[in-house]
């Protein structure tokens, strides 16, 4: 039976190409969308051009593009059949991380925001007290 | 009445079906079934660290009157880190290559300067940490640098776990040659040291840069 028999055929996460040319390619083009990205980020944090408050958020969609290229040119996760495997394994660790991470820190904030009384309601108190 | 062989056979084998109830052609080789194992692996990794990402994030104001994130990190050094790693990730890459070409010398090659960048990425965090705890900010100092020290700690004995193994391939491969388990092996570090790269882009965006805005 062919190896190469596109949906019953699976490939390993990192497993290179067999394309020498195609394959470096891949890290080549990885390497250069990486480095941009993070020249831009870099960008970003140091100047002055940009909108305060929005610059942490478009950090943070920077870092996830880069999370992506390396995904893709590194580790060569596919869309393709023979992918399957690994990127539903790759959606369920993604939404465990983003359930920990963004359910601790909205829970953490609210709880702060509700545990210490601001100065308002401390002046308040006092002149009811 | 059907017989054996028209039945969708289901599951365990019976009746002379040939159906191992693993699919057609029974499990998958362990080339594919050794580096998918350390992905699901590498995967549980990342939730770990996304709960200390979360901790981090819970408690980086939490700094007790001590130094804040804007007074100890440097990007400039953060800098050569994240190009050191990257450049090491792309070198891994370059060794897989020749690896698959079963070329001796350029695997070899390509590893050690692997190797020699985590060691520089290594040296600098140890710098950065031994200069911190000498400036009275160690991590007994407040829970922010606690978290810090935890999350950033923990990535950097990766990279010195990731090291050791880079250096025990190196001798692997030397000794006992292009083999069918070396190989698995050799693909399993290849998907680890790219995915410390990736847990070093959340940590210089989350903990250096976003920490360091003015």
């Amino acid at each position: 039976m062919s190896e190469h028999e596109g949906e019953l055929h699976n490939v390993a996460p990192g497993e290179p190409h067999d394309n020498m040319l195609s394959e470096t390619l891949s890290y080549v083009i990885g390497l250069g969308l990486a480095l941009l990205l993070t020249g831009i980020s870099f960008w970003v944090a140091s100047t002055s051009i940009l909108w305060g408050p929005g610059v942490a958020t478009g950090l943070v969609v920077l870092a996830i593009a880069q999370m992506g290229v390396h995904l893709v040119f590194f580790l060569h996760i596919t869309s393709g059949p023979d992918n399957t495997n690994n990127v539903l394994a790759l959606a369920f660790g993604v939404l465990i991380v983003f359930l920990v991470m963004i359910g601790t820190i909205w829970i953490m904030a609210h709880m702060n925001a509700n545990m210490m009384p601001g100065p308002a309601m401390t002046n308040l108190m006092i002149q009811r007290g | 009445m059907s017989t054996a062989s028209e039945a969708p056979a289901v599951g365990l084998t019976h009746l002379g079906s040939e159906d191992t109830g693993l699919g057609h052609r029974g499990p998958a080789s362990k080339s594919i079934v050794v580096p998918y194992g350390f992905w699901l692996f590498i995967l549980s990794d990342m939730v770990l660290f996304s709960a200390l990402f979360a901790t981090y994030a819970s408690l980086v104001r939490a700094t007790d009157g001590g130094p804040t994130t804007n007074q100890l990190f440097d990007r400039n050094l953060v800098a050569i880190e994240t190009l050191a790693l990257l450049v090491s990730s792309f070198v891994c890459g370059l060794a897989m290559i020749a690896a698959k070409r079963k070329n001796m010398l350029w695997t070899q090659g390509w590893l050690l300067v692997t190797g020699l960048l985590g060691v520089v990425f290594l040296s600098i965090e140890i710098y950065e940490f031994s200069s911190m705890i000498s400036e009275g900010a160690g991590p007994q100092r407040s829970a922010f640098l606690s978290s810090f020290f935890t999350l950033v700690g923990c990535h950097g004995a990766h990279v010195t776990c990731g090291l050791l193994w880079i250096g025990t391939m190196m001798a692997q491969i030397w000794a006992k040659g292009f083999r069918q388990d070396i190989m698995r092996r050799l693909l399993c570090l290849s998907v680890f040291w790219h995915a410390l790269d990736i847990i070093w882009v959340a940590i210089f965006t989350i903990v250096y840069l976003i920490g360091t805005l003015p």
